[in-house]
């Protein structure tokens, strides 16, 4: 029992320390006491970074049911960027907003040590457990307005539905170890091996259920309802680290019990992910270009993204595999600073994420805009940023696998939705502003450091990418 | 016959009281005809040869939970509700939301009898691998929490501290407001 | 299930006490009531108002955090009864699990959510009175 290493938890033990740090922290203060809690964060963080670093290459395991492999690794190195940007912008909206500094910091820290454990897990109750670890934090923070009802309400939907999605897939879980009787993915991939069970309905009742699950946290049309009012109301940093952060471990996690342990019946989720991600990639896109609010706009736009990540997953060979890595990192990153940018131009009592705030910010902040312009076209997966160097990896997995009708769908998509990030960047240049300038709150220095790295970021993996997705292709060799 | 006996006091008695809890127009006693239902449920665990589950049912089903739907009935002052305006407004009083309801329960009972009747195929497909018989005890329940799945009982910690976090920041009154 | 049989016969004792105690007051106890006999026993004193009242909402706060470390009785109940298999290594497991659940309670009483005054402390607070120490 006491034979198995540590080594690979240490990385979310950094994070988890830090966590713990910013509770004491908070709960030890004085009344108007200001900590520096979010660079305790930073430091937990960078020390989860180092600790991937070192693993790299090592596959190690810790009590059987984590496993650091180059693929966690991986996932956890974009969850690391993801935490040290999300912390960096933070620091103003706390400040505008006049949010719990202790609480907000350790919410954050714990979910993100949720996420590092589900994209580590190797057992599906730890993946349940992280899961809900990651759940409950952002729940949290997605309310954590309490006196603006709009936060509120979406905290409420967001729990209500995440609550009976946890269900759903705590459900396929104990269906799944009736049947097997293991919660070990490998175990479970063993068995499913060795006896056919194609026959028994009960296993596909299970496969059913994990799937709902999973499609929920990644919002997957048709279980994405929640995702635009949950985008919406939450603080717009909240809404970009949740529209990362999960979304790369929930699909961390997918991936790893539907390629490892379920890998025997790609049979038959197969075609049932195929049209999944096509109704995501349509609807996503289709409704994002109606929407008149730039918050909601992102979250349609999430969704699509969301599509295209399961194309990956339905090519699932070696390409498709490597892809899914590098779009996590891409979109984590793009979308992130996006977020950001959004959060930084927010003041306390008038969010100012409507479309038409932005018209003119050219003329009063250029950096921003130019910024943001980058963020829009790399989603939108312009060159020669890093949106297009994913878009094109994953389209082309799912052309070498034969997907043809994926692929279109996927591009056709990519062109429509082009439209509405252009016809934001178009409103913050052409257009001049009419009616009174937005106040908006003075812009941190910290923030624009982050989008500033974000921004190098995305030209740097857009240019000279071979980098990265060598460390990409390598994470998947050592799991599938 | 005295299991049989026990067996269809139990079930009726869980059966009357969870039919009770949505008769009754005071909430405070549906709260407490819920506990009798979870009393009667942890017995038919018993004779499940679960007792961990038993005691898990009463410790936390019974106690924490209840105590929690307790002071949140007396919170919102739910006796008088239901003689309120709004209440005969309430989105969830119109027919659809009813029919919607009634639909779900008649999908489960469906379901519940689809399984019933394939009884036999479940018993197979659960008793063919070899463990069955191997959690029931609370001591094996202890031996395998606290060595197959130590790190998903230590996780759990932290499970618990991100909700007492959550609560604090969600529930407490401002200091000095 | 051998071992049940006792809880059982406790069980139905218990019940049958107290449902034989009520049935032979109701039987046989005198009857003559009066309005002030049927009044709710308030210490002697006429009842005031309505004993439904709204509770405040820290009771939903402490009925919360309760139940959160309620759940730890559901992890110590089965690692006491293993305890002998489990030896030292569960020994150290479960006092990890309270090491970092003690974080959450130092937390919570830090935070004053146990508190059942925070009006008093915060007026306290402004006096510069003497503070409670943790």
């Amino acid at each position: 029992m006491f034979n198995s290493s540590f080594d690979a938890v240490v990385p979310m033990l950094c994070v988890t320390l830090a966590a713990l740090a910013a509770m004491g922290a908070e709960a030890f203060r004085a009344r108007d006491e200001k900590m520096p809690i979010g660079g305790l964060g930073i430091i937990g963080l960078v020390g989860a970074g180092v600790a991937c670093a070192l693993l790299w290459n090592r596959n190690t395991s810790s009590f059987g049911v984590i496993v650091a492999d180059n693929f966690g690794l991986f996932v956890t190195m974009v969850l690391v960027i993801v935490g040290i940007l999300t912390i960096m912008f933070s620091s103003q909206v706390l400040e505008v907003d006049n949010l719990p500094r202790g609480e907000y910091y350790a919410l954050l820290l714990f979910g993100i040590a949720g996420m590092m454990m589900m994209a580590t897990a190797n057992d599906l109750l730890v993946v349940f457990i992280s899961l809900e670890i990651l759940s409950l934090a952002v729940y949290v923070l997605t309310g954590i307005r309490r006196d603006d009802p709009r936060s509120t309400e979406a905290a409420f939907k967001y729990f209500l539905l995440g609550a009976f999605s946890s269900a759903f897939f705590l459900y396929g879980i104990a269906f799944t170890y009736g049947l097997t009787g293991s919660t070990r993915l490998d175990r479970i991939g063993a068995f499913l091996a060795a006896q056919s069970m194609s026959d028994n309905p009960l296993i596909l009742v299970a496969l059913g259920l994990l799937l709902v699950g999973f499609a929920f946290k990644i919002s997957a049309v048709p279980f994405h309802m929640w995702t635009p009012d949950a985008y919406e109301g939450a603080p717009a940093i909240v809404t970009g680290f949740m529209s990362t952060g999960v979304k790369a471990a929930a699909f961390a996690a997918f991936a790893r019990v539907f390629l490892s342990a379920f890998e025997p019946f790609s049979q038959q989720w197969v075609p049932v992910i195929w049209v999944l991600a096509a109704a995501t990639m349509i609807l996503g896109t289709v409704v994002g270009v109606a929407q008149s609010n730039l918050k909601r706009m992102l979250a349609y736009s999430s969704i699509a993204h969301g599509g295209y990540l399961l194309v990956g997953l339905v090519a699932a060979n070696q390409i498709g595999k490597a892809a899914i890595l590098f779009y996590l990192l891409a979109y984590a990153i793009t979308n992130l600073a996006a977020f950001g940018v959004i959060a930084m131009l927010a003041s306390s009592n008038d969010e100012n994420e409507e479309l038409r705030d932005y018209k003119g910010l050219w003329h009063t902040h250029p950096a921003l805009a130019a910024m943001m312009t980058v963020c829009l076209l790399s989603l939108g997966g312009l060159p020669p940023t890093v949106g297009f160097v994913g878009k094109w990896y994953i389209f082309s997995a799912a052309v070498s696998s034969g997907y043809y009708g994926l692929a279109v769908i996927g591009m056709l998509t990519s062109v429509v939705s082009v439209f509405f990030y252009l016809r934001v960047v178009v409103m913050m240049y052409m257009s001049e502003r009419e009616g009174p300038e937005p106040v908006r709150p003075r812009i941190a220095r910290m923030g624009m450091v982050a989008l500033t790295l974000s921004v190098i970021l995305i030209f740097y993996l857009g240019i000279l990418p071979t980098r990265v997705l060598d460390y990409a292709a390598e994470s998947i060799a050592t799991i599938f | 016959m005295p299991d049989t006996l026990i067996f269809y006091a139990l079930s009726g008695l869980a059966i009357l009281a969870s039919a009770l809890v949505i008769g009754q127009r005071n909430p405070m006693y549906s709260v407490m005809l819920l506990i009798a239902s979870f009393g009667a449920l942890a017995g038919l665990y018993i004779q499940l040869d679960a007792p961990f589950v038993a005691v898990a049912q009463i410790v936390i089903y019974a106690g924490a939970i209840m105590v929690l739907f307790l002071f949140v009935v007396m919170l919102l002052n739910a006796p008088q509700e239901d003689a309120a305006e709004w209440d005969r407004t309430h989105p969830l009083r119109q027919g659809g939301v009813g029919r919607f309801g009634a639909m779900l329960a008649l999908l489960l009972v469906v379901q519940l009898a689809w399984a019933l009747m394939r009884a036999n195929d479940v018993s197979d497909a659960v008793s063919s691998r070899g463990d069955v018989a191997t959690v029931s005890s609370v001591r094996e329940v202890g031996r395998g929490l606290f060595t197959d799945y130590m790190f998903a009982f230590e996780a759990t910690s932290i499970l618990i501290l991100v909700a007492m976090v959550g609560a604090v920041v969600l529930a407490r009154q401002e200091r000095g407001q | 299930m051998d071992g049940w049989l006792g809880v059982l016969i406790m069980l139905v004792l218990g019940v049958g006490f107290a449902a034989v105690m009520i049935g032979l007051s109701v039987l046989l106890g005198p009857k003559n009531p009066t309005p002030e006999k049927l009044a709710p026993y308030e210490c002697g004193m006429p009842a005031v108002g309505d004993a439904r009242e709204r509770h405040s909402v820290k009771f939903y706060l402490v009925a919360m955090i309760f139940l959160l470390f309620d759940i730890e009785i559901a992890f110590l109940y089965p690692w006491a009864v293993a305890l002998r298999d489990l030896g030292w290594p569960g020994l150290m497991q479960i006092v990890t699990f309270f090491m970092i659940l003690s974080v959450g309670y130092l937390y919570v009483w830090r935070k004053g959510a146990l508190d059942w005054a925070p009006a008093a402390r915060a007026r306290n607070a402004l006096r510069r009175g003497p503070r409670k120490a943790a």
